[in-house]
């Protein structure tokens, strides 16, 4: 189940916003600083400015929802929720605090407040895809908890899983920009901090020039619905662009590069074709078990899983390698679906080279 | 659009299958109860046949705000759920739902909605409760095909409707034969006992009440097995699919508990079938004064001392837990060489139709028994059958 959390497209407002509190940018840090610092995974550093914006501009909305994500990143879920209540209190116009609180308590498995949250972002703009999108998963994971009450079944687990796995997702978008940030959202720029320089890289990188881009999220066309009501934000957004960072950076493509990028790509596609022995053959002997289960155990556990009926599909995009001696370190987007679970999450696997083959030693979600 | 469709589709299919066979069963006189779950359930069918799948999911809601533990409007909560993010295939669209699981909760959706359109009217009584005597202040009725169980009180000799409750009967249906067939017994029983609550598991929920079987018709027809209640369901669910038991007959706890309150241990009559005969109060009332006069002949030639029209009331087959026919006879014979008068007096009958193929009445009272050289007063149960289109004695014995 994916939720697409900050897909925020911020409205006129908002960026009018966020330039005027952009260009007088004195003493006080500005936003794309604090994007900045999140980016680099600096999130005490990131709150910590962003604070300082709030000093002088309490009110300021841009700040406070950057804020929010800055709070969920750090797990502060409470203080996050509290926040975006807050906000939408003092903005009831603004779909997306209420979109990110539906995700925070759908990540809690509240999806009853989940489902409340999402239907006041469409009460305020009734063409707001992404809150549509997340309410179908909503009653999605509703209607499963319906099913499991009706007929026993024990899917608790895997869901609490693939609630988690939401919010590496969540957090992995903003803190990595390549492929979360739809193609077609310019307009990120203010709402989602993290997610803005991102976004400029991508705007224009619909044709996919860098790997990452290649794949679109397959929300983006629900988001491109929404478009229209966001587009005077655009001009805005071209100027809040411009932050120097680049991501997606060109990789050197170095042999082992390109063989641990082959594993990881034969892996996905062993996964797809339900080979189970061939997927398993991806691991190193000394592999880390989630959970540290006995190897036998977690072998038989995807066993089953990947047996189920149906058809599964596992995309990766926007693989980064990251090579040192025999060890390597992969961060992907893996898009996975099967008959009952869709979910697009960030991953990371651990490589290691045995006798000149590249296995997977660890496998975690999340950067 | 499309899955509206699809569901409302669904809903027309189980719609079909409960208003198909039960059209007939309809009166213009009106139902008589509108308790339970079920006048509910009804309505959320009908919405989502009528595609109001919003009005649906509210009265899901309220139905499971009352019955939280109540599967079936968990199942159908999920469909309307899944019907705003995504087209539905069927009744059921849980993903990894093993299709025995919602086939079972489907069948219990048509068991409760054919039951409550095929509810009987104030004027229809079931065959079975020809008699009760004054103290059975109620009789239980079975109904295994419809899931049914109904509660009748007695109101001077006429039954009169007090309730009815979906039920779970034997896992391989009914007419119960041998140890372990996993069938329900179809007969005329009554409550025995309460097994105490300390001795129950969490299966059998709220209490648990066993039943003669085997009766004494069921042990002259080689019946066997035992062990068969009536007893409530585990507490992580309302209710159980309609045939999921060993043969025992299973309530929602809610449900047993208002049955047990009524409950005479060793009095109140069970009368399972596997479908229902309902009779006009006229009908009833002729079937009863059949017999009634048949019972009174036989003890007024029984008094008369004349012993051959007296056995001429026993059947062919007749057969009591000592006696053959012929030894039945001889052993008449020879008694009444001794007597001068008989009295006989009989009190508190009960008259109950056996609801089985074969044309039979279990009857049972309490006898008075005065001659010059004998009194007597014991219980006493009879099987009337029909031999040659009279009422006869097949067994006579204590009660």
């Amino acid at each position: 189940m994916t939720f697409r959390p900050f897909r925020l497209s911020l409205n006129a407002l908002l960026a009018a916003l966020l330039v005027a509190s952009a260009l007088p940018a004195a003493a006080e840090p500005t936003l794309a600083e604090v994007q900045a610092s999140m980016k680099q995974g600096q999130l005490p550093a990131a709150l910590e400015k962003v604070d300082q914006i709030l000093a002088v501009k309490p009110k300021d909305a841009p700040a406070r929802f950057t804020k929010g994500i800055i709070l969920t990143e750090m797990n502060r879920q409470n203080d996050a929720i509290a926040l975006y209540q807050k906000l939408s209190e003092d903005y009831p116009e603004l779909p997306e605090p209420y979109n990110n609180l539906a995700v925070i308590y759908a990540s809690q498995r509240q999806y009853e407040k989940a489902k409340a949250a999402l239907e006041m972002a469409i009460r305020t703009h009734p063409a707001y895809a992404t809150a549509h999108e997340n309410l179908g998963d909503v009653y999605a994971k509703l209607a499963s908890q319906a099913y499991d009450k009706a007929l026993q079944l024990d899917s608790a687990n895997t869901q609490a899983q693939t609630k988690l796995a939401v919010i590496r997702d969540l957090m992995g978008s903003n803190s990595r920009v390549p492929r979360t940030a739809p193609p077609s959202k310019p307009v990120l720029v203010a709402a989602a901090p993290a997610a803005a320089p991102a976004a400029a890289a991508k705007a224009p990188a619909k044709t996919p020039e860098t790997p990452a881009a290649a794949k679109p999220a397959p929300a983006t066309p629900v988001v491109a619905k929404a478009e229209p009501e966001k587009l005077p934000a655009k001009p805005a957004a071209e100027k809040a662009a411009p932050v120097p960072e680049k991501k997606a950076e060109p990789k050197p493509d170095d042999k082992a590069q390109a063989e641990a990028r082959k594993l990881v790509e034969n892996w996905a596609a062993a996964w797809s074709r339900k080979d189970v022995k061939a997927y398993l053959n991806y691991y190193a002997r000394d592999f880390e078990t989630p959970g540290g289960v006995p190897r036998k155990t977690w072998e038989s556990d995807r066993q089953l899983r990947i047996a189920k009926p149906g058809p599964i599909r596992v995309e990766v995009d926007d693989l980064n390698v990251r090579v040192s001696g025999d060890e390597a370190k992969v961060r992907f987007r893996q898009s996975y679906t099967s008959a009952n679970l869709k979910s697009a999450t960030t991953k990371t696997l651990v490589l290691v080279k045995r006798d000149g083959r590249w296995l997977i030693q660890q496998e975690r979600v999340g950067g | 659009m499309k899955q509206l469709f699809r569901i409302g589709a669904c809903a027309a299919l189980i719609l079909g299958a409960v208003l198909g066979t039960s059209a007939s069963a309809q009166s213009p006189k009106g139902p008589i109860s509108d308790g339970g779950p079920e006048a509910s359930l009804s309505k959320v069918f009908k919405d989502i046949e009528a595609r109001r799948l919003d009005s649906a999911l509210e009265r899901v809601d309220a139905l499971l705000a009352v019955y939280p533990n109540f599967r079936l409007a968990h199942l159908i909560r999920g469909d309307l759920l899944l019907a705003r993010s995504r087209p539905l295939t069927g009744f059921g669209n849980a993903p990894t739902a093993p299709p025995e699981k919602v086939a079972e909760l489907r069948d219990e959706a048509i068991a409760r909605l054919q039951a409550y359109h095929a509810r009987p009217t104030k004027n229809q009584v079931p065959r079975y409760l020809l008699q009760m005597r004054p103290d059975q202040k109620y009789a239980i009725v079975v109904d295994t095909k419809k899931s049914r169980l109904y509660l009748y009180a007695n109101e001077r000799g006429r039954p009169r409707f007090v309730a009815d409750y979906y039920i779970t009967h034997g896992k391989e249906g009914a007419k119960k034969s041998r140890e372990g067939d996993k069938r329900t017994p179809l007969g005329v029983y009554h409550v025995v006992s309460e097994v105490p609550k300390k001795k129950l598991t969490d299966f059998y929920g709220s209490g648990a009440f066993p039943i003669n079987y085997p009766n004494e018709y069921d042990r002259l027809l080689g019946r066997a097995g035992h062990g068969i209640w009536l007893h409530g369901v585990p507490r992580d669910t309302m209710s159980r699919p309609p045939k999921a038991s060993d043969g025992c007959v299973v309530l929602a706890n809610a449900d047993l508990q208002a049955l047990a309150s009524r409950l005479q241990l060793g009095l109140t009559p069970v009368i399972i079938s596997d479908e229902v005969e309902w009779l006009s109060l006229d009908d009833w009332q002729q079937e009863r004064s059949a017999l009634q006069g048949q019972i009174e002949a036989w003890r007024r030639d029984w008094e008369s001392g004349d012993t051959e029209r007296y056995l001429q009331h026993y059947a062919e087959k007749f057969t009591s837990d000592s006696a053959t026919r012929t030894q039945w006879g001889a052993r008449k014979r020879a008694i009444a060489k001794g007597k001068t008068w008989v009295q006989v007096r009989l009190d508190n009958i009960s008259m109950f139709r056996d609801p089985g193929q074969e044309e039979m009445v279990v009857v049972t009272f309490d006898q008075d028994y005065r001659s010059n050289n004998l009194k007597q007063r014991d219980g006493k149960r009879q099987y009337w059958i029909k031999e040659g289109g009279k009422w006869k004695i097949l067994y006579e014995g204590q009660a």
